[in-house]
């Protein structure tokens, strides 16, 4: 039973890190541009929030947590939006190939995060930020302690863990229940009709792009502060979170809510090696684990063939995913 | 009926028929151009360094030695090889982004016959039936994406990409086994050298760079000239056309990625056997994402792959360079190489469209 | 009297074509008009210019008098301007109701429920059969329509649009269309219909417009108009409808068909035991409007269909009639390397006929690249064959290297016939082969397929100008809702017969 509660709260926190990744890149996607610049995104978000918590924690004579935690958050969703609008501009004004486009954004963003890091650690393996890590790690007073179990395993988190089921329901009422979502989707959908429409494609692209970016980021800010306790250091992880972020889009079939479970239970498979054995009370060798760690992607490819199978409507992806639109194409 | 607006609008977009080649050469010369202006503020900015001066440096990372060039010529071969693979798969209108993990499966069945086969195979046989694994290893990884694809139409992008971190697990998995309780697995065979490539004109890798320049050509030539070749091109043209001239798509489309992914499996053979003498997860080193890009800009011609392969090897070369003469770390080379991407990319816009702005066009009354 | 829209000296051009030159154009409040031209003389773009998808390159706009830029289909929204296209532009994985909110005055508040209720009395109204519930990928092509109507009805347009609406529509849907036309005209709204049907335009419409060849002609009363005198000002000269019909000569049995069935991948009966048989030496027409199985009747013999049980189409090669071989159950290469010589133009030109990256020489090749053990493809052929192509058919192309997608829609379809007849086919079959193409093309197709004829090819020509079809053909088979309704003789029948089999299935026929 220990173990089971060890394991998910290994797994909620995990989850949240690609559940904003992915929700993200579900707004992004839903507007028909496929960005792979995730993990490049994510990379931009974690490293802008931690250097400006960093340079704030070092600078002031009295840090505030609440500052610290604002400044992150802006910092983090300025950062990886600019990453969005070169996504942007360059797949919807200069009509590029979105995969490579993205590609190379993952590149560069990670050389970016990477290359600045280095300034900062000045010749450490790593560095941290403290305050800024006790801020966003600060549980809610009344409901971790008092609860029992509960506590323990649903309200131990920051707040970013709450504030991404929240943003889920909010990404679901948004596209579902609104004009806004509504066009965002025709958009995706189909470019030509939305644009017959009145709806200015150019536009929901961008904002749906930006915006998406920035959410994604937010995934990235709340690994290296957050998950990772406030540490930065050269790292190839966040490439990895980044692309299974990608994978989670298409477990839940472009829908926000599944977001919720399913990056909950991806958490659960990531950590699944080393939690599964001592739960069942078998020892398994070191390289045992090593192959588990491939369930999470096996999971979404098999998730992948069975839409497919399917081919019911609802669950593919956007009609005109990866596809720029040209209005005069003739 | 609301307002309406009056003014015509500032700038509109419109097809090129076609741009002639030196129109094309320009364009592209400019975007690499201003990319290196851009770089050049980003590295006086951060460095405050004269950029003029650490473009030179950037040069002598390639060009300072003849053992640098021959190193930089032995990094092209492998990101055009996978160039290469990509190529037919491209042009089949297939986005094969699963090449890191086809490299990988390649690179793991050779690190795998060398070490269980090793002893007990003559030298030619040995070599034979590392060739032979690892082409099928990444044949395979290449196939069963493309099996999906053609039976059921499954989203092969995302398919790919997903294969590249099973690929990284098995690998992960099976040099955990190898290196037994050591911490690194080392290089294979240290003390017998078997399987690894012989020396060659100096160099193990310079083997590496002759089957690359030759597969540079048959590639060339089988896309252009061969009878599979034009099926690709039907195929990635029109399904339905494919279908009317008695192609049979889904065999096109899983052979192709085979080919695709067996080119692959045979880079990561030359990756174990002539550069590294090793395996491990980052063997493919990335070069499978970025060789995307250079098989996607170069439009499936291998030469201009070629090109692309070395301005790109150049800088990252270069970065590295800077980064050791100037204290830097080599993240500059992500970020210069993707400030050229983003720009070469971009450019490919002014190849294509054209823009009209207001009041140029006066005359047409 | 007050114009509800005036085009003035409108000019678009894309590349090198000019789509409409110096087009004046009026539209009254409360009246039909016909917009009438030839397939590509520029209708549609000019309409598109008015609904904000094009922008003119020169010329002015003005709604109700006033200059106006319309960069937008927002814009033209705005103006009380609404275009049904005649690809539909609607959203699959949206239901109905949500494709009528799409793009809806932002002022208002955002209510799917309110939307359904206006749309639905809209329904009602004008006796729409439309489910607001159901996703579109689920509906008919006429419920399609009807709900693109219903959309911009929703909006109040004052200008509607429509583009070749009677194209895909039963008879009985048409006339319930015109009914809601005149309607809308009733209703003081202006309401232009691109066409190419004569009788539709003079059944319909106040006044009619005529393009040609993307120039203005001018307007005409539809009172003082006939069908002569519009298509004179449609095709510029006195068409000679008599084409040269040669008599067949020594009918051979070609191809039998018979109990031929084929679903399509929703499980639909698109054929319904169909049996024929074509002949050499004779051209058969197949008329029916359009999407009653005409394609999957011609793509079943090819080999591009899965035929159900019970299914038999028998070729008779020349020199073989007394072997029949069967095609059902074999690939398009199973059929050639069977020694069947099968030419096929199918509709789709650059979709399915042709390679549009490749040049004529790339195109020569696309049946025959995989003649020969060589792995190589063998480019000298099919470069005399290029050549010989450009040369007899007057092929218009800068190189026989340029990507054919480059070329016009007539040398495009030239390169395609030429390639087809190129290898002595035994039975030549062509769908809508002068779709889109002017006058004089067409003529040289209708020429090379009499051509063929006497040379004792089986020709089957799908169509749908039923002058043509009478004028051409020897024999004409009608499919209705995927059934053979009906074979006639060309030389005796009325448009009225087709006609009237085209639409009315036979009881029980057969």
């Amino acid at each position: 039973m220990s173990n089971l509660i060890a394991w998910i709260i290994r797994a909620i926190p995990f989850g949240t890190i690609i559940m904003f990744g992915s929700m993200g890149e579900i707004t992004t996607e839903k507007s028909g541009n496929l960005n792979l610049g995730v993990p490049g995104i994510m990379y931009l978000g974690g490293f802008a929030g931690f250097a400006s918590s960093y340079f704030y924690e070092k600078n002031s004579a009295d840090p505030k947590g609440w500052i610290c935690v604002l400044l992150a958050l802006v910092a983090a969703i300025a950062a990886s939006m600019l990453g969005g609008l070169i996504f942007s501009f360059l797949t919807i004004t200069l009509r590029a190939n979105q995969n490579v486009t993205g590609l190379a954004l993952t590149t560069f963003g990670m050389g970016v995060a990477n290359f600045f890091g280095v300034f900062i650690l000045n010749g450490a393996s790593y560095t941290a930020a403290p305050l800024a890590y006790a801020s966003f790690s600060k549980k809610i007073p009344f409901l971790s302690s008092k609860l029992g179990i509960l506590s323990k395993t649903v309200f131990c988190y920051g707040f970013l863990v709450y504030a991404a089921i929240i943003l889920a329901v909010v990404l679901h009422y948004v596209l579902n229940k609104t004009r806004v979502g509504l066009n965002l989707r025709a958009v995706g959908e189909n470019p030509g009709t939305a644009d017959a429409a009145g709806i200015n494609v150019t536009r929901y692209k961008y904002l749906a792009t930006c915006i998406g970016a920035g959410l994604s980021g937010i995934g990235g800010l709340y690994y290296v502060l957050d998950y990772n306790q406030g540490i930065w250091a050269t790292t190839g992880q966040i490439e990895a979170l980044g692309w299974l972020a990608v994978a989670l889009v298409i477990f839940t079939t472009w829908k926000p809510l599944n977001c919720i479970w399913g990056a909950y239970l991806f958490g659960m498979l990531y950590w699944l090696y080393q939690f599964l054995p001592s739960i069942l009370g078998i020892k398994v060798a070191s390289y045992v684990t090593d192959l588990i760690q491939m369930v999470p992607y096996v999971v979404t490819i098999i998730v992948l063939v069975v839409v497919s199978f399917r081919k019911k409507k609802e669950n593919q992806p956007p009609e005109s995913l990866g596809l720029s639109y040209f209005r005069e194409e003739r | 009926m609301s307002e309406v607006k009056t003014k015509e609008p500032l700038v509109r977009i419109i097809k090129r028929d076609r741009s002639s080649f030196g129109y094309k050469v320009w364009v592209r010369a400019a975007a690499i151009l201003l990319a290196l202006v851009v770089d050049a503020v980003f590295i006086y900015s951060v460095t405050g360094l004269n950029p003029l001066s650490v473009y030179v440096v950037m040069f002598n990372g390639t060009f300072m030695t003849s053992i640098r060039f021959s190193w930089a010529m032995r990094d092209l071969v492998t990101l055009l090889c996978i160039g290469i693979a990509l190529a037919p798969a491209f042009k089949m209108h297939f986005w094969n982004i699963g090449a890191e993990g086809q490299v990988l499966m390649g690179g793991l069945a050779t690190a795998m016959v060398m070490v269980k086969c090793g002893a007990s195979l003559p030298t030619p046989v040995l070599f034979l039936v590392m060739f032979l694994t690892s082409v099928i290893a990444g044949g395979l990884w290449g196939f069963i994406p493309a099996v999906f694809k053609a039976y059921w139409n499954t989203n092969e992008t995302l398919f790919t990409l997903m294969m590249n971190y099973v690929a990284t697990s098995i690998v992960a998995c099976m040099t955990n086994i190898l290196r037994g309780k050591a911490s690194s697995l080392g290089k294979l065979n240290m003390s017998t050298q078997v399987g690894w490539f012989p020396q060659f004109l100096g160099q193990r890798y310079n083997i590496n760079i002759l089957i690359v320049v030759i597969l540079m050509f048959v590639m060339f030539f089988y896309l252009k000239y061969s009878k599979q070749g034009y099926e690709i091109t039907v195929v990635g043209e029109s399904e339905n056309t494919a279908r009317y001239a008695g192609i049979n798509v889904k065999w096109v489309t899983i052979r192709t990625m085979i080919i695709s992914g067996a080119i692959c499996g045979l880079v990561g053979f030359l990756i174990v056997a002539g550069r590294d003498q090793t395996i491990s997860t980052t063997s493919a080193g990335g070069n499978g994402f970025t060789a995307i890009i250079v098989a996607w800009l170069a439009k499936f011609n291998t030469f201009y792959m070629a090109l692309i392969s070395f301005l790109l090897i150049f800088l990252s070369k270069g970065a590295a360079e800077i980064a050791s003469a100037y204290s830097l770390n080599d993240y500059a080379a992500s970020i210069i190489e993707g400030v050229i991407l983003f720009f070469i990319l971009g450019s490919e816009f002014f190849i294509n469209y054209k823009m009209i702005f207001r009041g140029s066009k006066k005359e047409v009354h | 009297m007050e114009y509800a829209i005036q085009l003035k000296n409108v000019t678009k051009t894309f590349g090198k074509v000019v789509a409409n030159k110096n087009v004046n154009l009026d539209v009254k409040k409360g009246e039909i008009l016909s917009l009438l031209g030839e397939n590509g003389s520029g209708k549609t773009t000019l309409m598109n210019m008015i609904s904000g998808i094009y922008f003119p390159d020169s010329g002015e706009i003005m709604v109700e008098g006033k200059k106006v830029e319309i960069r937008s289909p927002k814009d033209a929204y705005d103006l009380g301007i609404g275009m049904i296209h005649q690809h539909f532009k609607l959203i699959d994985v949206f239901s109905a109701t949500e494709n009528i909110a799409l793009g809806l005055d932002k002022k208002q508040k955002f209510d799917l429920k309110e939307v359904k209720k206006k749309a639905q009395a809209i329904c009602d109204k004008y006796h729409f059969d439309l489910d607001l519930n159901q996703k579109v990928y689920e509906m008919s092509v006429s419920q399609k329509q009807t709900l693109e109507i219903v959309k911009v009805l929703y909006r109040g347009a004052n200008i509607l649009i429509l583009d070749e609406p009677t194209a895909v529509l039963t008879p009985q849907e048409t006339a319930r269309l015109f009914e809601v036309i005149r309607n809308m005209k009733a209703d003081n709204k202006s309401v232009i219909i691109i066409t190419h049907k004569l009788h539709e335009v003079l059944e319909i419409s106040d006044r009619v417009a005529i393009l040609r060849k993307g120039e203005y002609i001018g307007t005409v009363e539809t009172s003082e108009a006939t069908e002569n005198s519009l298509t004179e000002m449609m095709v510029g000269k006195k068409v000679e409808l008599n084409i040269a019909r040669s008599a067949p000569v020594n009918p051979v049995k070609r191809l039998s068909i018979s109990h031929l069935t084929v679903y399509n991948r929703e499980e639909v009966k698109v054929l319904d035991d169909v049996s024929f048989d074509v002949f050499g030496g004779e051209i058969l027409g197949i008329a029916g409007i359009s999407g009653n199985g005409q394609k999957e009747l011609l793509e079943a013999i090819a080999g591009l269909q899965i035929t159900a049980q019970g299914s038999s189409i028998e070729f008779y090669e020349k020199g073989k009639e007394d072997q029949p071989l069967q095609l059902v159950g074999k690939t398009p290469k199973k059929i050639r390397d069977a020694g069947v010589h099968l030419a096929f133009v199918p509709e789709d030109r650059l979709g399915m006929g042709l390679v549009g990256s490749m040049g004529m020489t790339g195109n020569m090749l696309l049946k025959s690249y995989g003649n020969g053990p060589s792995p190589i493809t063998d480019m000298r052929a099919p470069k005399k064959m290029a050549e010989k192509v450009k040369k007899e058919l007057e092929v218009v192309t800068p190189s026989l290297n340029t990507p054919v997608s480059r070329l016009s829609g007539g040398n495009v379809q030239k390169v395609l016939v030429g390639r087809e007849i190129a290898e002595a086919p035994t039975v030549l079959m062509t769908a809508y082969a002068v779709r889109g193409l002017d006058i004089n093309t067409s003529y040289t197709i209708y020429n090379l397929l009499d051509e063929e004829k006497k040379e004792g090819v089986a020709v089957v020509y799908v169509g749908e100008d039923l002058d043509v079809l009478i004028d051409l053909c020897d024999r004409i088979l009608v499919l209705c809702g995927g059934r053979e309704n009906g074979i006639l003789d060309a030389r005796t029948t009325t448009k009225e017969e087709v006609g009237l089999l085209m639409t009315n299935l036979r009881k029980e026929g057969k």
